[in-house]
């Protein structure tokens, strides 16, 4: 019993290590002006929506939500087609040095962005893809390939080899293969990494500080970094606006903690 | 099946996307960091290596480093034993285990910029919770004795959930039957944690090490966003000195000598890690 009561205080202690700060953002978000510029009072005395709907209507945040969805959408698309094709030769496939192209390909993952920033603002500025959504896609795609194949093959090496003889048996080329038995089979890999690129797509600014100059091409955490201010940091503001965006990630994390998981163990277990 | 060079078909896509978009431009960037290149005036030179002779007096270069090094090692170690006892408490049984994971992703997977923006709010000289929490009225990020910490306390916060759920994974793989024969065997809990939980935790233990290593060495937007680099430059990072080298003077080719270190230092730590590793295993 007290071995019980001293787990579940332990626990609670973690549970609020992680959700306080989270919690004062939200608190944050709901204070009206006034509130903020003192403390106490802690919680809210006038609870207000204002800042969101300054948020919403006077700045350019939901555009920012816009751009980054589809910087978002387009990059896992594209990271997981391209990696899923790699990934299929990789587990399935016997390519010789298959374990070579692998450690290749996770040594790239290691690389530091800046160390390649200053060529890929040369070349990117030289194509005119600079403040384009396009810039940003084909960069997040390239630098999320690495977790996609990593984590795929994983979970493709899993797939039943008699599954593949028996497809083979039945005439089906590697491309049928891969797409009705690697597939449908691997789909909990497939969930597993979509949602991994998601996240690192939706989060990443250095590339995106870099590569949007205006409106036009900034995403959400570049918007929420440069928030423009009269004189002070708009702190409710701010906050409201940081709500706004993780939400939606908080909502993923809640519904798929699972493949999250699974996701980040089989990119992390070595070959 | 052999000489069938089509399976090579499905790898190619990828090749070809990382050589164009990481090894070109590693290539680019060492032939940057041998010229004098501002990009305002158009003026470009070659220089041997003259922008790493400038960069081994420059002094500021050598704050940025160090800086870099606490960070990572004061994090890293931070987060590594953290991580474990959070590990260790979520491996134990109780009521609403899925709930309590996902609580712990969270910090890891909001974006790091909101959570910069969220602990500068808390560290608010002024109206911030901490100081009021506290009771201290403390300039947590305008004092060059705490920013670089702040920055660190930050990182842990965001980072732990991320180790915790990798060595819990690794947990939940230990075979029961060891810890069944143990406690036959009459060995207390203390002895268990030490002969079966720890080496059986050791080989995921390493990728978590070398992978936060590796991550928190690059350290770019997390103390960016926190502090800017400042107070003076004493929470400055190597990627921060190297980005406003790039793209607030535009020093092309200095800033490119001082991104190139990063890589250098990241490779080095590598193959420094691949080393100890391969020693251990025998």
């Amino acid at each position: 019993m007290v071995r019980q009561l001293r787990l579940y205080a332990l626990l609670a202690a973690v549970a609020l290590f992680c959700l306080l700060p989270l919690t004062w953002l939200l608190i944050t978000s709901v204070k009206p002006e006034a509130e903020l510029a003192s403390l106490p009072p802690i919680l809210p005395l006038n609870p207000t929506s204002i800042h969101y709907w300054t948020v919403i209507y006077e700045s350019t945040l939901l555009r920012a939500l816009l751009n980054s969805l589809l910087v978002a959408v387009f990059t896992t698309v594209f990271s997981l087609c391209v990696g899923a094709l790699a990934a299929f030769a990789l587990a399935k496939l016997r390519l010789p040095g298959a374990g070579l192209y692998l450690a290749a390909i996770l040594s790239i993952s290691m690389f530091p962005p800046i160390a390649t920033i200053s060529p890929l603002y040369i070349v990117v500025n030289a194509l005119g893809l600079r403040d384009t959504i396009l810039a940003l896609v084909g960069l997040y795609s390239t630098f999320s390939l690495p977790l996609s194949v990593w984590i795929l093959t994983s979970f493709f090496k899993a797939v039943p080899e008699e599954l593949i003889r028996a497809a083979r048996v039945d005439g089906c080329s590697n491309l049928q293969i891969l797409s009705k038995v690697v597939l449908p089979v691997g789909m909990p890999g497939l969930a597993a990494t979509f949602i991994l690129v998601f996240i690192f797509s939706w989060n990443e600014f250095l590339l995106a500080l870099t590569f949007s100059v205006t409106e036009a091409s900034r995403t959400v955490p570049v918007a929420i970094a440069l928030f423009p201010g009269l004189h002070e940091i708009p702190w409710g503001e701010i906050s409201a606006a940081s709500m706004i965006v993780s939400v939606p990630i908080a909502l993923l994390v809640f519904v798929f903690q699972k493949r999250i998981v699974a996701g980040l163990t089989a990119g992390s277990v070595k070959g | 099946m052999i000489g069938d060079n089509r399976k090579y078909w499905y790898i190619a896509p990828a090749l070809i996307v990382l050589a164009l978009v990481t090894i070109y431009p590693l290539v680019h960037v060492v032939s940057l960091s041998l010229h004098r290149k501002l990009l305002i005036f158009d003026i470009s030179r070659f220089v041997g290596l003259e922008n790493f002779r400038f960069m081994a007096g420059d002094s500021r270069f050598w704050t940025a480093f160090w800086n870099t090094v606490y960070f990572t090692v004061v994090s890293v170690g931070l987060e590594i034993v953290l991580g474990l006892a959070i590990a260790l408490l979520l491996n134990q049984t109780f009521r609403g285990r899925g709930m309590m994971r996902a609580i712990v992703l969270l910090p890891w997977a909001i974006p790091t910029v909101v959570s910069a923006k969220m602990w500068e709010w808390i560290y608010n000289a002024d109206y911030g919770v901490l100081n009021y929490a506290l009771g201290t009225e403390i300039n947590w990020l305008g004092s060059p004795l705490w920013a670089l910490n702040a920055a660190v306390l930050m990182d842990v916060w965001k980072t732990t959930p991320f180790v915790a759920i990798l060595l819990l994974a690794a947990l939940q793989d230990v075979p029961q039957d060891l810890y069944r024969a143990a406690r036959v065997d009459g060995a207390g809990s203390a002895k268990m944690f030490q002969r079966i939980t720890l080496p059986m935790l050791m080989p995921m233990i390493w990728v978590v090490i070398i992978f936060r290593t590796l991550d928190a060495f690059r350290v770019f937007d997390a103390v960016y966003v926190l502090t800017g680099g400042g107070p003076a430059g004493t929470s400055e990072t190597l990627s921060i000195y190297a980005y406003n080298l790039l793209f607030q003077t535009l020093q092309f080719g200095y800033g490119s000598a001082v991104a190139l270190s990063v890589f250098i230092c990241v490779a080095l730590l590598t193959l420094f890690f691949l080393r100890a590793l391969r020693r251990s295993e025998w």
